[in-house]
């Protein structure tokens, strides 16, 4: 059961190298012993945050002497305890993917302090060394992808105006916005974002409302950062409005109007931190990283995005995948007209005080409270 | 569960008429709910056969994750906790004839009430802090739900609707505190209160891993059923539920019975959102909306508002919710397929309230 009995052979042995395994002659006296059991907040078919990490369960079901078990739309509340413990006892599920941010505090710290023998890796990045050796948090500077998307935006748009619909006034949200609108004024310096904040993660009549409303002030590209795109992508696309995407690629629902998008790409983590496991090293307990690191993407570009666009945004892309690009750096004023980063500073990724972000930069119209 | 019913039929069948002549309600009352519940799961079994699962399967891993192991009994009897005592929030108005369905305004109310409470008393005794808190959050629910009460009363504004909306209010205001004045800066992500802190949480049951929410859900339902059916006061209710002209010819204050009524109810709920912070959370952000309010609902009608039966339909309903998660991971059903279940539950119990007096055998001589 324990992960030290997946060796890196029998993950060779299941892409590959079969006549190993027969020369072995262990082949499925030991198979599917690890079960990994993923938790899902909302539905996996969500065309967003849940379906990203269905995604990527998806590509460990392709690996072998992997069981995956899932179960969605668990609430943040003692039933996620409930679930993983199900998931362990009942399953025997020896690695949880708890995949809500709500889930860490307290229920993952309780369960993970209860079952010292069980990996937990949740998504959001919470872990801090007090916590138990056993759970880890990992995230993704998404900010990236949304700043590549910006550019394509500020490209794509002609009246210059931008629009997102955005949950909560909270950090991880600011900071895509801010992202966001920062590459599209790489494009075009005097393109301004209006945001409207729906006041929670799933609110699809206000989506809907937010997006209507947008794009009757003339809007004509739109993102979003709730955890379903859908209805905004949806809706904008009616309107004749451009949209790029969030947490997965949601082209099939708009293939004309989609432009980019940023995704997260999970499917090329999970399987990473399987490979840590099996070569018996354990996985970071604090696990980040952004375009270098293939834990999020940008979405191909769609059929819309002209050729200029495309050249800025692969050339951002590219100094992002070869040394890191900045993207909050001083000078940098906010919508009120204060600097929140003074000249000469630059806030790279893991700065801290870009995890207290509490501002909305120049060109959002907008409060962040 | 359903077998045992058939049995106590057979059993009551072979008992002479006198049995079902003093016994026939009683028997009624167990019998009609346990028929539609039994339906319920055949009709359940045969959506489930339509997407080619076997309805035996189902039965075993709904028997295995609700009631099987010592580990699912635990789960269920968590997840029922919360129901009980929102439930009562739906089963006590409706002794004045009153349809409230806001319990989860009340629930988000005395959470919120009872983390104030926590933290304004920072250096007191765990003890003294955790009274305190189930005093402010019954409170809190209490207040809330009796505006419902008082707006029907002095307004003539309909209970169930406003009720409901209250709702909304209550979680548009839990929002405010909790994304303004309350939150912790250090909940960046996560907007959400200061905690209570590990020395006042009110832990589990010992030799559980329930916590002690059930126990006040327990006290509470038996309490509720005392005060309904053995005092003057719930008497009163029932004469004014029956016939409102009769209650005030005969005297009675119709007035308070409505608000004292609506504040017990939402007490219940407060309590159930006190419970939530102090024995789960710890804290007051969004993640107490789960929606135990509004399952609570469910409760109460499937109890068809008798407080004492709300224990087992909670119960029950807490266990179709622990059976769910093994649904979905062994059948590969989507977490909607236990709506539906709920859903058709619903729908026969609410249908078989037409067969209550229409048994002939359980008639009896009178």
């Amino acid at each position: 059961m324990d992960f030290s009995s997946i060796s890196r052979r029998r993950l060779l042995q299941g892409s590959a190298a079969l006549t190993l395994g027969t020369a072995l002659g262990t082949r499925g006296a030991t198979a599917a012993d690890t079960t990994i059991g993923f938790i899902y907040v909302g539905s996996r078919d969500d065309y967003g945050y849940n379906q990203a990490h269905a995604a990527g369960a998806a590509a460990l079901k392709k690996m072998a002497g992997l069981k995956v078990v899932e179960e969605e739309k668990v609430p943040e509340t003692d039933a996620v305890e409930k679930t993983m413990e199900s998931m362990i006892n009942l399953d025997g599920a020896t690695l949880l993917f708890p995949t809500s941010f709500g889930y860490y505090n307290p229920h993952v710290q309780k369960i993970a302090g209860k079952y010292p023998k069980v990996h937990f890796e949740h998504c959001g990045g919470l872990w801090t060394d007090k916590d138990p050796k056993n759970a880890g948090s990992y995230f993704g500077y998404i900010d990236e992808a949304q700043y590549i998307a910006g550019i394509v935006a500020g490209h794509t748009t002609k009246s210059g105006k931008l629009g997102f619909v955005a949950a909560k006034p909270i950090p991880q949200v600011l900071r895509n916005i801010n992202a966001f609108t920062l590459g599209a004024k790489l494009a075009n310096p005097k393109t301004t974002t209006q945001v409207i904040f729906t006041g929670d993660w799933s609110m699809p009549v206000k989506e809907a409302e937010a997006t209507n409303s947008l794009i009757d002030q003339g809007i004509d590209v739109l993102t979003c950062h709730v955890d379903g795109p859908k209805t905004m992508v949806e809706n904008a696309a009616r309107r004749g409005a451009f949209v790029c995407g969030y947490h997965v690629n949601q082209s099939p629902l708009a293939p004309k109007a989609y432009l980019t998008g940023a995704e997260w790409n999970w499917e090329a983590l999970y399987p990473k931190f399987i490979k840590m496991l099996a070569a018996g090293q354990s996985i970071p307990n604090f696990y980040r990283g952004g375009l270098q690191e293939e834990i999020v993407k940008v979405s191909p570009y769609g059929p819309a995005v002209s050729d200029a666009a495309r050249r800025h945004a692969d050339e951002v892309k590219a100094r992002f995948m070869a040394t890191g690009l900045t993207i909050f750096k001083g000078p940098l004023v906010d919508n009120k007209g204060k600097t929140v980063i003074a000249a000469g500073t630059e806030r790279g990724q893991k700065d801290p005080e870009l995890e207290k972000m509490d501002y909305l930069v120049e060109g959002v119209l907008g409060a962040a409270a | 569960m359903t077998s045992e019913v058939a049995d106590s039929v057979e059993a009551a069948a072979a008992a002479p008429t006198g049995f079902l002549g003093r016994h026939g309600a009683t028997i009624e009352y167990i019998l009609i709910p346990g028929a539609a519940l039994a339906g319920a799961l055949v009709v359940f079994g045969i959506f489930v056969a339509l997407f080619g699962k076997n309805p035996l399967d189902l039965y075993f891993y709904m028997y295995q994750g609700a009631f099987g192991t010592w580990f699912s009994w635990q789960n269920t009897l968590t997840r029922a906790a919360p129901l009980i005592l929102t439930a009562l929030c739906t089963a006590l108005p409706a002794q004045l004839g009153m349809v409230i369905i806001g319990g989860e305004g009340a629930l988000l109310i005395g959470a919120l009430s009872a983390t104030s409470m926590a933290l304004a008393m920072p250096s007191a005794p765990p003890l003294a802090v955790q009274f305190a808190m189930a005093a402010a959050g019954m409170t809190g629910g209490g207040l809330w739900i009796m505006l419902s009460g008082g707006l029907r009363q002095y307004r003539g504004v309909n209970e169930t609707i406003s009720s409901l909306l209250l709702v909304y209010v209550a979680l548009a205001i839990l929002n405010h505190l909790v994304e303004g004045p309350m939150r912790d800066p250090a909940s960046l992500n996560k907007p959400s209160t200061r905690e209570i802190g590990a020395a006042n949480m009110i832990g589990s049951i010992p030799g559980t891993e329930v916590h002690w929410g059930l126990v006040f859900g327990v006290i509470a339902a038996i309490a509720c059923y005392v005060l309904i059916y053995h005092t003057t006061f719930g008497f009163a209710a029932r004469v004014a539920g029956g016939n409102i002209r009769a209650a005030k010819i005969v005297g009675l204050s119709v007035g308070n019975l409505i608000l004292t009524i609506c504040f017990l109810a939402g007490s219940c709920a407060g309590l159930a959102g006190m419970v939530e912070v102090a024995a789960v959370q710890g804290r007051t952000n969004a993640n107490l909306a789960a929606g135990y309010g509004f399952t609570g609902i469910l409760v109460a009608f499937l109890a068809r508002q008798n407080p004492l039966a709300v224990i087992p339909v909670a119960i029950l309903i807490g266990g179709i919710g622990a059976s769910g998660g093994l649904l979905q991971r062994r059948l590969g059903l989507p977490d909607a397929s236990v709506l539906v279940l709920q859903g058709i539950i619903f729908v026969f119990v609410l249908a078989s309230d037409a067969l209550y007096g229409r048994i002939g055998f359980l008639k009896g001589k009178p």
